[in-house]
């Protein structure tokens, strides 16, 4: 019991998906393929934003499908700040975490008084409202959106104009956001929230305010997807409401399903797949069509292949990824 | 220590609850025994605070909480066991039992340290464990474990919740003889610093624990008083105790 190697599956690919994100600079630098350094940055970014809607869904057994809103909002708050000239990181920082945490605070008061099916439309309707109200700012692109033309600057160490530099801190916050959920989640805090999913009537009885908590993890999980937000933001250098558009809140809960709701790692399994995935299918069935077999496949057709692959993950590894990777074999 | 004041409850049509007068003293257990919808746990979930009543009061150590919440009653010092099992059935029974223990310690919100290395939490976690003897299970998950083991549980919650008042919700239901008989034997100890409203159906267990004993039918107390007065009750041998 002294080695600190992973033992388990589940335990290496884990490792393995670390070391792969950890390297991936020095990979894209020898082969040259820079597009890759783009893909994994993506990744990382819904990754972190996954991570935080596992805290509802896996962990507290609350689903959001309005949670592509703090991504918006997240990265809103390098635009707008952007487009005045202020290019400040730690003030961006400070927007996404106030604009989000009150954001949360108040959709939370009023959704955390709902339950199951309730929850979801509720959450889906706050972030339309968000949606619409971003839409309807002329002065910031409307739905056409907003450039950002230079990076949050956080000081001379970080110049996150370099894509590198971006790539490593955006690693640095997945690594601190899953550490954060590990310790989130085995404190007593966590404790609370796992119970108030298993049986929130025994909770109460047991003499805790179950909804306090509950608000608490949802205003915790806003402010790590804003984060995530403010890192798209810089990312992309172009922000538009279609960020938080629900469909993108659905992809976020596709995520954690695929990787493993309640799994600490899950979300950034899920979101590696999910992308890898969106990237590889198009090109494999250009590859198939220039091997000239005769019938062209209409490209469309990865949208296809896409759907059905997630879904028989999803129904045959009960518990996503990490369902078939911990799956005991039958004697 | 427990006043419940000419309470009511009705659904639809029909008195659940009906002008119930109780009173529980300190250190004593009063068990409540009717026949099947005599509205036995609708005038628990009332005390807990799962129902509110229609009318009346009900007044814990002196303070009305008629209208406080099932937790904030909960934090007051009144636990209650489930009728039907409700626990946490994906935890184990170590970490069922610890979260009674942490709601005792204060808030939690407490978001770094790993609460299954918490000895604050452990060491009472198995001491109440050990009081219902599930001490050697303490590991399993909830799923896992016998009926009989689960009923064992829900006595371990709410003892390790350190009660004033503990209300029991027929602690014994669906349990065959032998562990009745030990379940009894547990109360028993626990009588001697708690105490214990009680439902019950098993009539030998609440002629050997109860103190006091008040009959519900159809919504009313139809009796209160001493073993021997509720024996020899006519409209309590009547009502019920005649037909089993």
């Amino acid at each position: 019991m002294n080695s600190c190697l992973p033992r388990t599956l589940s335990g290496i690919v884990y490792t393995g998906v670390i070391v792969v994100l950890a390297l991936m600079p020095v990979f894209v630098q020898l082969s040259g393929q820079i597009f890759y350094l783009d893909i994994f940055s993506r990744i990382m970014i819904l990754a972190i934003a996954a991570l935080s809607l596992n805290l509802l869904i896996g962990y507290g057994g609350m689903i959001s499908l309005g949670h592509a809103a703090f991504l918006g909002i997240g990265a809103y708050c390098v635009g707008i700040p952007v487009y005045y000239e202020i290019y400040n990181g730690w003030i961006h920082l400070a927007l996404a975490i106030v604009a989000c945490g009150v954001f949360a605070l108040v959709t939370g008061a009023i959704s955390l008084r709902t339950k199951g099916v309730y929850f979801i439309m509720i959450t889906l309707a706050f972030a339309q409202m968000v949606y619409f109200t971003f839409v309807s700012l002329e002065e910031y692109g409307g739905d056409d959106g907003l450039v950002i033309e230079l990076r949050s600057e956080f000081g001379s160490w970080l110049d996150l104009e370099d894509n590198i530099a971006l790539y490593y801190t955006i690693f640095g916050v997945l690594l601190l956001s899953l550490f954060f959920v590990h310790r989130l989640v085995h404190a007593r805090f966590g404790r609370v929230i796992l119970g108030s999913k298993f049986n929130e009537r025994r909770m109460q009885s047991l003499g805790f305010e179950t909804y306090r908590y509950r608000l608490v993890c949802y205003v915790i999980s806003g402010i790590m997807c804003g984060i995530a937000g403010l890192f798209l933001g810089n990312f992309t250098s172009f922000i538009s409401p279609e960020m938080m558009d629900w469909t993108r809140s659905g992809e976020l809960i596709f995520m954690v399903i695929l990787g493993g709701t309640g799994v600490l790692f899950g979300p950034v399994v899920g979101a590696g797949v999910f992308i890898l995935l969106e990237v590889w299918l198009p090109q494999i069935i250009t590859f198939i069509n220039g091997l000239g077999l005769g019938a062209k496949l209409p490209h469309e057709l990865w949208h296809l292949i896409f759907g059905v692959t997630l879904i028989a993950v999803v129904l045959f590894g009960r518990g996503g990824i990490h369902g078939l990777l911990t799956r005991k074999k039958r004697p | 220590m427990l006043d419940i004041l000419n309470l009511e409850k009705q659904f639809g049509g029909i008195k659940a609850v009906d002008n119930v007068n109780l009173h529980v003293k300190e250190h004593e257990i009063h068990a409540i025994i009717g026949p099947n919808g005599a509205g036995k746990t609708t005038l628990i979930s009332q005390v807990a605070g799962e129902l509110m009543p229609d009318a009346g009061q009900i007044r814990f150590m002196g303070r009305d909480i008629t209208f406080m919440r099932p937790a904030q009653r909960a934090r007051k010092g009144l636990a209650r066991s489930f009728q039907i099992t409700s626990v946490m059935l994906p935890m184990t029974l170590l970490e069922n039992v610890s979260m009674a223990v942490q709601s005792r310690k204060g808030h939690s919100f407490r978001f770094w340290h790993a609460a299954a290395n918490d000895r604050e939490l452990i060491d009472e976690a198995v001491m109440a464990l050990d009081a219902v003897g599930l001490s050697n299970r303490a590991n399993r998950v909830a799923k896992e474990v016998s009926h009989g083991e689960h009923r064992q549980l829900e006595i371990a919650m709410a003892i390790a919740m350190e009660p004033r008042l503990l209300l029991l919700d027929e602690p014994m239901a669906g349990m065959g003889q032998e562990e009745s008989m030990e379940l009894v034997a547990v109360l028993n100890e626990i009588k001697k610093h708690k105490t214990i409203l009680l439902i019950e159906h098993d009539m030998d267990a609440v002629f050997s624990l109860a103190d006091q004993i008040s009959v519900l039918v159809y919504g009313k107390i139809i009796a209160t008083g001493g073993k021997d007065e509720i024996r020899a009750n006519p409209e309590v041998q009547q009502a019920y105790l005649g037909e089993s």
